[in-house]
């Protein structure tokens, strides 16, 4: 697809109301499962408006913290300040998440675009045939959701998410296991989203992938922040032991 | 054996000549449970729906009766019924008892569990799988549940006809608070008892058999529409 026609459909789910989230402060963010300890006094703030990813090592607690940003889960203690209020109800309103497994409806390609226009009750009218196109999947658009590829689920569960129109953009590992041509369909859209000034947060395990797209990284292990840095410091310049060994594999 | 046969061959030409007397009681069987059958799926599905999206204090408790509710001997349920509509029971004010109204009744207390729990059983396994993105959305419950049903509308079909079949088969209930009326209240499971211990063994046939036709029926439906789940819907 032509970048240009590309860009006049992306424009067309910018967001309704421009919602500033940022900066984002989360303070002393804990949450326990079952005695154990995911997340404990996790600090840190993300101002930039670019592409924030959150890199570390399994078992990080780097999911859940997107959960709790989203809230789909509930810390145990701390708090997050959006824009300096604690009131963050217009913010989640306008946050979209990509799940790592998709979850899609048992439906067709398109009642899972229309869905989301019925829910939300959109006024302004979204091409749900260009969304298709930006992601390659206008021949599959009848055919139910579930039966399609993960590449082509994960392709269309993101689409459905800009349906939020969202200020912000949370992605849980979207391109995990995902081939080549499905991750650079991803990673083209996400930086796309982010000329037009929404604000991605972007889970990933690829070091190649975080180089790519990243502008600032922020690095969890055993549910604290260990770094956070520019992209250009982070692989170059970062003192962390912990996430030297990361990048070399040893963590 | 030759009485058997004869029987058989009587039973056969009473549905092929579209009996006046068969069909009223088909009718009235069928009129009975499909009644029975939409009342206990508005309960149930409304009721199934909250309960697999809900939490609460309780809710193991609730689910192990309703549950049990499932096996709920139809002759129990038909007492029951009965003592409630009888001149002296707390609704014996409605006039109903030996009415196809107290038939109905009777019949949805028993199709109301079967549908509501197996139903609480396929949307929870579907909340299950949605709930993040409900959550991630910020939708309302009454979305949720619009959501739940709709996606979850093939298996509650197959759960339906389930609820269905129990009904007009059931014969214990309908007998107690219908009371067999000819014309009236005799159905066809009521009518083949009473048949069969009258003699009338090609009448009862006749009944026995289209009741074995509508069987084959629903179960025909029930495995073309897990087909049908499985080519539009995918699981």
């Amino acid at each position: 697809m032509h970048l240009d026609k590309f860009n006049r459909t992306l424009i067309r789910i910018k967001p309704e109301k421009n919602i500033n989230c940022l900066p984002i402060y989360i303070k002393d963010l804990c949450l326990n499962l079952d005695e154990r300890k995911i997340l404990s006094s996790l600090n840190l703030s993300i101002n930039s408006d670019d592409v924030t990813v959150i890199m570390g090592p399994n078992g990080a607690g780097k999911s859940i913290f997107l959960k709790i940003l989203n809230g789909i889960l509930t810390p145990t203690s701390g708090c997050i300040t959006w824009n300096n209020k604690k009131q963050f109800s217009d913010t989640l309103n306008t946050q979209a998440f990509v799940f790592q497994k998709p979850i899609l409806l048992r439906r067709s390609v398109i009642a899972n675009l229309d869905y989301m226009g019925s829910v939300l009750g959109y006024k302004k009218k979204i091409s749900k045939d260009r969304l298709l196109e930006i992601v390659q999947l206008q021949k599959q658009k009848n055919q139910p959701a579930r039966m399609l590829s993960l590449g082509e689920q994960q392709r269309l569960s993101l689409v459905r998410s800009l349906m939020v129109r969202p200020n912000l953009l949370l992605l849980d590992e979207p391109t995990a296991n995902l081939d080549p041509g499905s991750t650079k369909i991803i990673e083209d859209i996400v930086l796309n989203l982010k000329k037009m000034g929404i604000k991605i947060i972007f889970v990933t395990h690829n070091i190649l992938q975080a180089k790519r797209i990243a502008d600032d990284i922020i690095f969890l292990n055993k549910g604290k922040m260990v770094e956070h840095l520019g992209k250009k410091e982070f692989f170059s310049n970062s003192k962390s032991i912990e996430v030297q060994n990361y990048l070399n594999g040893i963590l | 054996m030759i009485e058997f046969l004869e029987a058989f061959r009587l039973a056969f030409n009473l549905i092929i000549t579209l009996d006046s007397n068969i069909l009223e009681i088909v009718l009235l069987s069928l009129k009975v449970s499909l009644i029975a059958l939409t009342i206990a799926c508005l309960i149930g599905f409304s009721l199934g729906s909250i309960l697999a999206s809900s939490k609460f204090y309780g809710r193991g408790i609730v689910l192990i009766i309703i549950n049990s509710f499932m096996a709920l001997p139809p002759v129990v349920v038909g007492l029951a019924v009965y003592m409630l509509l009888s001149k002296s029971g707390m609704f014996g004010w409605m006039n109903i008892l030996y009415t196809p109204s107290a038939m109905i009744i009777a019949q949805s207390i028993i199709i109301t569990p079967i549908v509501l729990a197996l139903s609480r059983q396929v949307i929870e396994d579907l909340n299950n799988e949605y709930s993040e993105f409900f959550v991630s959305l910020k939708i309302s419950k009454l979305q949720i549940i619009k959501t739940l049903i709709w996606d979850a509308r093939y298996t509650l079909i197959t759960v339906a006809l389930a609820g269905f079949g129990r009904g007009i088969a059931e014969v214990g209930a309908v007998i107690i608070v219908g009371g067999n009326i000819n014309h009236f209240t005799r159905v066809m499971t009521t009518s083949i008892a009473l048949e069969t211990s009258m003699g009338n063994l090609p009448f009862a046939l006749a009944l026995g058999i289209i009741l074995l036709l509508i069987s084959v029926l629903i179960n025909a439906l029930v495995m073309a529409f897990n087909l049908t789940t499985k080519k539009y819907a995918f699981g």
